[in-house]
C-alpha cells in the first residue's frame, strides 16, 4: 500500500557520487517507509556499536607478528556507563604495576575503544601494518592497547614511555552509514593537561572512508613534518589531497 | 559573596553568584560531571528562589569569570549598554521574567534592552523559566540579517544545506547539494564542514559551490567551515562568502579552539572588505554548544548553560549573519538524554533571542545519547514555534562525516508546511522560478529535465 502513494525522486543519478541518502522520494513531506525502517536498522547497528568490547587478544597477536613492544592497559572507567558519564575517567590511567616498567620510546601507538571498539579491532592494523615498514627504522616504537580509552589518555600514555610523539587510534563515535569508522590523533611531545589544539587528527578511516593505506601515508607525513618542525596541533596544516595523491 | 534561602525547614547556603547559577539548573549530565549541580531536587528550588530575588545590578559587581583573567569577561562588561539598563536597572531576575512575558512587552520593546543585558542575566532569568515560557518569549522575536538573501522574517524559516562527505569527494558533495536543493533548502547558506582542515580542499570546495551559485543563479552563500585561521589564509584565492568559527564562553576555552577575540576581529574586519553580499553584509557564522568550556577544562566552575549565554557576547560582537548551537552533538557526558537536549535547545535559542542573535539550531544528537529521531522531532517542531531562524538540512538526517544525526531536507518541509512557513523571500523566488516549489510552498513532483539535473 505504501508503495502506491510514494513519490520516487527522479534524480537516482545522484546516489552513484555518494553513500549520503539521497534522493529516497517521499510521502506527502514525509520518508518513504522503506527509508524510515532502513534509518532505525542503521541506528539499532551504532547503538550496538557503542557497547562492543576491544578486542584485547587478537590486537595483542598483531603486535606480536609485527614485532613490536605493546602492553595492555585500563583507564579509571570501569564500564561502559561510567565511560559514558565520566569522560575524565577515560582520560586517565588505572594505576597498576604496569605503570612502572616501561622504557623510554620516540613513537607510541595508542589503541584504544572509544566510542566502537569494533572501528579499531578491524581498521588498527590496516593502517598500522602499511605504515610499519615506511616508518623511519631509528625511532624506537612502542604499543599500548587500552581499555575504555579518551582521546586525551594518550598524554597520559605518552608520558609513561617518555615518548616525543603520540598517535592514539580511537573508534570514533558511531554513525548510521559507518558504525566501524577510526580516528587517528596525534600530538608531538604530549603533555597531560594537552588540548586539542596541539593536536592533529585523521578522522573516517573505514571501509567507505579512507583506506588503511590512506591513513597509514597521512599518519607518517604527520610524523615526519611534526619531528622536522617539532610541532602539532592548528599550526600543522595537513594538506590531504597533496599528500594522498603523492 | 554568599547567599542563602530557608526551603520548609531546611536552610541552603550558596557559596557566591555561580554557584547559585548553577544549583539553579535544570538537572544536565554535564553539571554533575563537573561537581556543580544542585545535591537535591529541594536544594535546586532554593536556588531558584535565591535567583528570583536577585537584584540584575549583582550580575555587573560579581563576574563569574574575573574581569582580569578573562577578556570574554572584559567585552562583557566593557560592552554593557549603561544607558539602555536604565530602564531595567531596579529589576529582580524575577522580575525579568515577568517583563519578558507579558503582552505589553514586544520583541522590538526585549531588543531595545538587549545589550544592556549580560549573559549571566539571561542565564539567569532562563533557569526560572519553563520550557513553555521560554518558547513565548523567544517567538516575540524577530532578528533578520541580509547577505544575499534576508533570513529571521517571522513567515520564514530557513535552512543551511548540510551536504557532507567522509574523504570531501567533490562529486558526492555537489549530489547531496542537488538534492537539497531540489528539497528548497539551502536558503541559511550552504555550508560543508571539511573532512580536514587542509588549505587546498578549502579553496576546491569554495571555487565548487561558488560556480553551482552562479551558474543558477541562486540567492543564498556559501560556507566550507574550516577554521577562522585557514579562511583567513585562502581569503585572497577563494571566494569566501561566510566566515565560520566554532566558539565558547571562556577566553581558556577559546584558546583551546585555536581562538582569540583579535583573531576573530581580523577575519571579520577581512571578509567586510571583500563585500560579496548583495542585500547586507553580514559575514560572519558562528556555532556554539553546551559542554564546549566545560570539554576544554575551562570553565571556571561556572555551569554549562550560564557559560553557553557568555558565547553569545561573543558573536553578538561581530555582527553574524547566522548562529547556531549544535545542541546534542557533544555527547551524553554533556547532555545525557533527549529530555535535557529538549531543554538545552529551547534555552540556547532563548537566551540568544534576547541577546539580539539571529539564532538557529542544530536539532542533533549522537549515538551514545539516549534520544533518537522522535526526540529531534519534537525539539524540531518546538523551536519552529519558537520562531528559531534556520535548521540543518542533511540528506536522510544521517551526517556520513560527523556521524551523528540532525533534521533532514523532509524535516524542513514537514516544519514549512504544519509551520505555515516559507523559505527566505529571495530563495522562495529562485524555487518557485525553478520549478521546485508551488505558490502555496508544497514541493512540486520535479521531473528529470529540470536544469539542475539537466545540466549536472
Amino acid at each position: 500500500m505504501s508503495k502506491d502513494i510514494t513519490i520516487a525522486n527522479k534524480w537516482q543519478q545522484l546516489k552513484q557520487h555518494t553513500k549520503a541518502r539521497v534522493a529516497l522520494g517521499n510521502v506527502g513531506t514525509g520518508l518513504p517507509l522503506s527509508e524510515v525502517l532502513a534509518l532505525k536498522h542503521a541506528h539499532a547497528m551504532a547503538k550496538d556499536a557503542i557497547v562492543t568490547k576491544l578486542d584485547v587478544e587478537g590486537l595483542s597477536q598483531k603486535c606480536i607478528e609485527q614485532a613490536i613492544p605493546y602492553q595492555i592497559f585500563n583507564s579509571e572507567a570501569s564500564d561502559r556507563l561510567e565511560y559514558l558519564k565520566r569522560p575524565d575517567l577515560g582520560r586517565q590511567l588505572l594505576f597498576n604495576t604496569n605503570l612502572k616498567k616501561t622504557e623510554k620510546v620516540d613513537i607510541v601507538f595508542v589503541i584504544t575503544d572509544g566510542l566502537s571498539a569494533k572501528a579499531v579491532n578491524t581498521n588498527a592494523f590496516k593502517v598500522l601494518n602499511h605504515l610499519f615498514p615506511n616508518i623511519n627504522e631509528d625511532y624506537s616504537l612502542a604499543i599500548a592497547i587500552v581499555q575504555q580509552g579518551r582521546v586525551a589518555i594518550g598524554d597520559a600514555v605518552a608520558e609513561l614511555y617518555r615518548a616525543d610523539f603520540v598517535a592514539v587510534c580511537i573508534g570514533e563515535r558511531p554513525g548510521l552509514s559507518s558504525p566501524e569508522s577510526m580516528g587517528i590523533y596525534t600530538t608531538y611531545q604530549p603533555k597531560i593537561g594537552f588540548t586539542d589544539e596541539r593536536r592533529n587528527c585523521i578522522s573516517n578511516i573505514h571501509a567507505n572512508g579512507l583506506s588503511g593505506k590512506q591513513g597509514a601515508q597521512l599518519l607518517q607525513y604527520l610524523i615526519e613534518k611534526s619531528f622536522a618542525l617539532k610541532i602539532s596541533g592548528v599550526a600543522l596544516k595537513l594538506e590531504v589531497g597533496e599528500i594522498l595523491k603523492n | 559573596m554568599a547567599y542563602q534561602f530557608t526551603l520548609g525547614k531546611q536552610n541552603y547556603l550558596f557559596d557566591d553568584l555561580k554557584s547559585v547559577l548553577a544549583k539553579a539548573s535544570p538537572l544536565r549530565s554535564g553539571d554533575a560531571l563537573a561537581g556543580l549541580a544542585a545535591a537535591s531536587n529541594t536544594e535546586r528550588i532554593a536556588a531558584q528562589y535565591v535567583l528570583s530575588e536577585l537584584p540584575l545590578k549583582v550580575f555587573l559587581n560579581e563576574a563569574v569569570v574575573p574581569y582580569e583573567l578573562d577578556e570574554v569577561t572584559r567585552l562583557i562588561i566593557d560592552t554593557h549598554d549603561v544607558k539602555a539598563f536604565d530602564f531595567i536597572s531596579h529589576f529582580t531576575v524575577g522580575d525579568l521574567r515577568d517583563w519578558l512575558l507579558e503582552n505589553t512587552t514586544s520583541g522590538q520593546n526585549i531588543l531595545e534592552v538587549s545589550k544592556a543585558l549580560i549573559p549571566e542575566m539571561v542565564a539567569a532569568v532562563c533557569k526560572l523559566m519553563r520550557n513553555q515560557d521560554l518558547i513565548a518569549v523567544a517567538s516575540k522575536i524577530q532578528v533578520i540579517t541580509r547577505f544575499r538573501n534576508t533570513v529571521g522574517l517571522k513567515g520564514n524559516v530557513s535552512v543551511r544545506l548540510q551536504p557532507n562527505h567522509p574523504t570531501d569527494d567533490m562529486k558526492g558533495i555537489l549530489a547531496s547539494t542537488i538534492d537539497g536543493l531540489l528539497y528548497g533548502c539551502g536558503d541559511a547558506v550552504i555550508g560543508i564542514n571539511p573532512a580536514t582542515d587542509s588549505p587546498n580542499v578549502t579553496i576546491n570546495l569554495l571555487k565548487m559551490l561558488d560556480d553551482v551559485r552562479l551558474k543558477y543563479e541562486i540567492p543564498t552563500q556559501s560556507c566550507v567551515l574550516c577554521h577562522v585561521t585557514t579562511a583567513l589564509q585562502i581569503m585572497d584565492k577563494a571566494p569566501v562568502d561566510l566566515v565560520f568559527q566554532s566558539i565558547t564562553g571562556s577566553q581558556k576555552a577559546n584558546s583551546s579552539f585555536g581562538i582569540d577575540l583579535q583573531v576573530l576581529k581580523e577575519a571579520h574586519d577581512a571578509t567586510l572588505a571583500l563585500a560579496r553580499g548583495t542585500v547586507g553584509n553580514q559575514s560572519m557564522y558562528f556555532e556554539t554548544g553546551q559542554g564546549s568550556a566545560l570539554s576544554a577544562n575551562a570553565h571556571h566552575g561556572v555551569d554549562q548553560q550560564t557559560m553557553e549565554a557568555r558565547a553569545y557576547a561573543v558573536a553578538r560582537h561581530f555582527d553574524p549573519f547566522l548562529v547556531n548551537s549544535v545542541v546534542g552533538f557533544i555527547g551524553p557526558e554533556y547532555l545525557f538524554d533527549g529530555k535535557q537536549i529538549t531543554r538545552a535547545g529551547l534555552e540556547d535559542h532563548f537566551c540568544a533571542k534576547v541577546m539580539g542573535l539571529p539564532m538557529g539550531m542544530d536539532v542533533c544528537y549522537t549515538n551514545h545519547a539516549d534520544a533518537d529521531q522522535d526526540d529531534m522531532d519534537n525539539l524540531l517542531t518546538l523551536l519552529g514555534v519558537a520562531g528559531c531562524n534556520f535548521f540543518m538540512g542533511v540528506p536522510g538526517t544521517d551526517d556520513i562525516m560527523l556521524n551523528y544525526q540532525s533534521t533532514s531536507f523532509h524535516d524542513a518541509l514537514y516544519l514549512r508546511k504544519v509551520l505555515g512557513k516559507k523559505p527566505a523571500p529571495e530563495f522562495e523566488a529562485w524555487l518557485l522560478n525553478m520549478g521546485i516549489v508551488d505558490e502555496l510552498g508544497n514541493k512540486r513532483s520535479v521531473g528529470d529535465t529540470n536544469k539542475l539535473l539537466l545540466n549536472l
